[in-house]
């Protein structure tokens, strides 16, 4: 028990207002949302930007970046700057999707897991067990490599649904505890629809938790999205930032020093992942608040 | 005990049961023929006699003239007798020995990486806890190397370190112009090709393992127990012995969780090193679209992990007190 | 004279601002007393209970003295109070349930407190051992681990530990509340079992239960929005209370075992005053069926009978 409740009764939306006006005050969230915004600000004007395309020859070969081509071309004469600003754009979209299907996905299997319990529990919770030790990533390859990824969708199906058993065992214990909690108990009793108690009962208590939720998955399914496209098992035809990098290596641009190629899609990844984290510490303040002395 | 062991073992045998059996379904479900098109897209055919030798082996193989559960059974039976076919990019060497032949390469790169980047990313973690200045430079550093991709850092490092500085070789297990051997020589160079692919690797899992460390030292430290101590006056080096055990146990758990991850990093480093090892391997498959080698590696790697799994639920109960002793229905 | 506690002013510091938890609180605890603190949920009584032992890491201590044995405490200065804890003033936490190390066993971990404190533990293990006989625990709980023993053992055993030292004030924060209503009285009766054979000489009982607070207090003290309403003995509070709040408390008190907290007070509307900014005068004046002008002003803490002091412009 704490003595610091808040004596006077606080409505749910002053309550959302005030984290919004806390969260846009914490200098961890701007300086996240600032990046991210920045970066899919590229991404999305991505296709204005020149009147060529990603794989397009379009200049000399292999110059260092210059006016005409700010982050210089590739081997074969590529505008880097194009390829970054579209995999950028397609790192987005991996992510929001990837991350929303896992999250979706986690969230239903945790909250239905915890809220009726027994049978259907022990029978989620194996399948969540089964898919948490599977090594998501040598699967990924598999299927990738037989079934063949042919759109950003498919590949954002394909890693969100190996990404979500973390999320379905939190959420699982999270709904076990508040089903048990009183408001919970009342709207059972008043015999409201077990989908819509957790819709409006315990789907608000855990929003914050979702939320961060969702950032972590977002960062995660970026950085899966690249790897397979660096292997080569990405979308064909679809510039990426992993695909960048593949292209790179292959060219042997190490080597022959157009450090110009690699640099840009590993910086791009780290600054949107990176951004996501530092976002997700200051909501986390910012939801979870504690004054910690150090 | 037996209930925990008992529960973890139905999750690795249905684990195991699913990965079998999803690496048995791909190629038999995909349209068209699985076996010619992967010889088509060896290009031109330049011996068919030995072409001919490869279809009438998988065609065996894969044993279209019987029924489908025979098929599943029979590919069972295989795999107990360590049989993953043979690889068609090198034919006729096994996937076996090809797999064998790459495993010490990536087991040396994966062992130290793992074990060393978990021991120092929970000290540093848990110094970080304590103490404001190392906070504020672990902190940062964790979490840009945490939003590292795997490739990238081993190219940064390929690049600076080996190209531009010339320091270390940038790709193979060992110089081009070396033949295995025990030698002084040899082992230098096994060393000096070994140490990047190493370094990225550890890097970035040691930037995961010391933010949770430091996550879970702050969230014991505020724990109760650690609260009823404080209250009783004890010292903070006391509390602080007992926050970093209870906090290296889920640590412990993470790390079979992380497993699959730090795997899959592994793949991509000895990608961008050209390090012989299953990573690389993967690669090659994909290229030479030598889809028996690249399933037998990865059912090898997912096996693998798998065990790995449970060799750590086993330490895990030999380092948790509580199931130590023997308690009933402790949840891990 | 046991404790002294004088204006003693404690302000918790949140994101929305100071929240002003104890405001000038002053009262004592005899050499021998067992003294109940109740009050609403808010009130100030776990705020007050966390002072005297340690702060935790939101609250600041802004004036006032506590006095242990004529000693005065450095409430505020965690490193120095560290020698008055455990041996002087100890605590039984309302987390019971889990105030003790999980993955020691609990020998060990009395063992490790105890050397880090510079005691010997050979030297007391008998001790603890007849202290374990006489709350009714086997001596083996020494060798397990806390998963093992059952939440009313848990609390024995945190009491037993907490009061190994013979200090001289135990401060007992919710102890019972986690408990069911046998492990309830169990632990009660341990307390005044100790304070009797002289384990502790004066005890705080925070809680929620004012008639748990009757069967083992000697005096109760009713605590109302961060200040003290009422102290009196036991009898005199729960029969014949003089604060309107302390009346209303009493007259709305249930049967044994439930906690006045789970059901709004009967006969008075409203809720306490915000703390983040108190009003001034008399805080329970919105509330108060008695309230007058002369409440606008704070009434002083007066004795108005021998150990019966009431903060009320009425009762005066």
């Amino acid at each position: 028990m704490t003595d610091t409740r808040p004596l006077k009764p606080i409505t749910a939306d002053a309550r959302r207002a005030e984290i919004f006006r806390l969260a846009l005050g914490n200098p961890k969230v701007i300086a996240g949302l600032v990046i991210l915004a920045t970066l899919l600000a590229l991404g999305l004007a991505a296709p204005l930007l020149s009147g060529h395309g990603p794989s397009d020859y379009v200049g000399p070969r292999a110059e260092p970046p210059s006016a005409d081509f700010w982050f210089g071309t590739t081997l074969f004469g590529q505008d880097v700057f194009v390829q970054f600003a579209n995999g950028i754009r397609s790192t987005y979209v991996v992510g929001l999707l990837a991350g929303g299907i896992g999250a979706l996905v986690g969230m239903t299997v945790g909250f239905v897991a915890g809220y009726r319990g027994g049978v259907v529990d022990e029978i989620l919770s194996m399948i969540t067990n089964v898919v948490l030790v599977l090594p998501a990533f040598a699967v990924l390859i598999i299927l990738a490599a037989y079934v063949g990824i042919d759109s950003v969708v498919h590949q954002s199906v394909f890693i969100g649904a190996f990404s979500w058993p973390w999320v379905a065992r939190a959420v699982r214990a999270q709904t076990f505890s508040l089903r048990s909690r009183e408001f919970v108990d009342l709207a059972r009793l008043t015999g409201v629809r077990p989908l819509t108690i957790i819709r409006t009962e315990i789907g608000p208590n855990m929003g914050s938790y979702l939320l961060l939720v969702f950032i972590v998955l977002f960062g995660g399914s970026i950085l899966t999205a690249a790897s397979l496209d660096f292997l080569g098992l990405g979308p064909p035809g679809q510039m990426s930032l992993g695909l960048m990098m593949n292209q790179a290596l292959q060219s042997s641009a190490l080597v022959l020093g157009i450090w110009w190629w690699f640099l840009p899609p590993g910086i791009g990844i780290v600054l949107i992942v990176g951004a996501l984290y530092v976002t997700n510490i200051g909501l986390d303040d910012v939801f979870n608040p504690k004054l910690r002395k150090m | 005990m037996g209930r925990y062991f008992g529960r973890k073992s139905i999750v690795y045998a249905l684990t195991c049961i699913v990965a079998v059996t999803i690496n048995w379904l791909v190629p038999r479900f995909m349209p068209g023929d699985p076996v010619l098109q992967m010889l088509i897209s060896r290009g031109p055919d330049t011996n068919p006699e030995q072409t001919a030798v490869i279809m009438d082996y998988y065609n065996r193989l894969f044993g279209f003239d019987v029924p489908l559960w025979q098929q599943y059974l029979n590919y069972w039976g295989a795999l107990f007798k360590g049989d993953l076919g043979v690889s068609v990019w090198l034919f006729p060497t096994p996937v076996a020995d090809v797999v064998l032949r790459a495993l010490p390469y990536t087991l040396g790169l994966l062992l130290p990486a793992i074990l060393l980047s978990w021991f120092l990313g929970n000290k540093v973690g848990a110094m970080a806890a304590r103490r404001k200045w190392l906070d504020n430079s672990v902190l940062p550093v964790g979490y840009v190397l945490t939003a590292t991709p795997y490739m990238w850092l081993a190219i940064l490092l390929a690049w600076s370190l080996g190209i531009v500085a010339g320091i270390f070789p940038t790709a193979g297990g060992y110089g081009f112009d070396l033949q295995p051997a025990v030698s002084w020589e040899f082992a230098s160079s096994l060393a000096m090709h070994w140490f990047l692919p190493f370094l990225s690797l550890f890097l970035v899992a040691f930037g995961g393992w010391a933010i949770g460390m430091r996550n879970l030292v702050i969230y014991e430290l505020e724990s109760d127990y650690a609260n009823y101590l404080a209250a009783l006056g004890a010292p903070p080096r006391l509390i602080r012995r007992y926050a970093f055990r209870n906090a290296i146990l889920p640590q412990v758990t993470g790390l079979a969780l992380q497993l699959g991850v730090l795997v899959g990093g592994s793949i991509l480093t000895e990608v961008v090193f050209a390090y012989p090892g299953l990573g690389n391997l993967v690669f090659q498959a994909l290229l030479h679209r030598d889809f028996f080698l690249l399933q037998g590696v990865v059912l090898f790697i997912v096996i693998g992990v798998l065990v790995a799994n449970f060799v750590i639920d086993v330490v895990y109960v030999l380092v948790d007190p509580r199931t130590r002793a023997g308690m009933q229905g402790v949840s891990a | 004279m046991s404790l002294q506690v004088d204006g003693l002013r404690v302000r918790y510091r949140t994101l929305r601002g100071d929240v002003h938890a104890l405001d000038g609180v002053t009262f004592e605890v005899a050499d021998g007393e067992i003294m109940g603190l109740v009050g609403e949920s808010g009130c100030g009584k776990t705020t007050l209970a966390k002072s005297l032992i340690r702060l935790d890491g939101r609250m600041q201590y802004v004036d006032g003295v506590v006095e242990l044995d004529g000693v005065k405490l450095p409430i505020d200065d965690q490193h120095a109070m560290n020698r008055f804890r455990f041996t002087q003033i100890s605590f039984v936490p309302q987390y019971a349930m889990s105030a003790l190390n999980p993955i020691r066993k609990i020998g060990k971990m009395i063992a490790e407190l105890l050397e880090s404190r510079g005691f010997d533990y050979k030297s007391i293990q008998p001790e603890l051992e007849r202290r374990l006989d006489l709350v009714g625990l086997p001596r083996d709980v020494l060798r397990r681990y806390p998963i093992e023993l059952s939440g009313g053992m848990k609390q024995r055993t945190v009491v037993v530990v907490s009061t190994l030292l013979d200090p001289s004030l135990l401060v007992a924060d919710e102890a019972t509340s986690a408990l069911d209503v046998s492990n309830q009285k169990a632990v009660a009766e341990t307390l005044v079992e100790f304070r009797d054979r002289r384990f502790v000489r004066s005890v705080i009982v925070v809680t929620h239960d004012i008639s748990l607070g009757y069967q083992i207090a000697d005096t109760i003290m009713v605590m109302y929005a961060g200040k003290q309403a009422e102290k009196a003995p036991a009898e005199v509070i729960v029969n014949s209370p003089r604060h309107p709040y302390t009346q209303a408390l009493m007259s709305s008190l249930p049967e044994v075992g439930v906690r006045y907290e789970d059901r709004r007070l009967a006969g008075i509307p409203g809720s306490p005053p915000p703390l983040l900014n108190p009003p001034s005068g008399c805080r329970f004046r919105d509330r108060c069926p008695l309230a007058f002008d002369q409440c606008a002003e704070e009434p002083p803490f007066v004795e108005i009978a021998t150990g019966h002091s009431v903060a009320c412009w009425k009762a005066a």
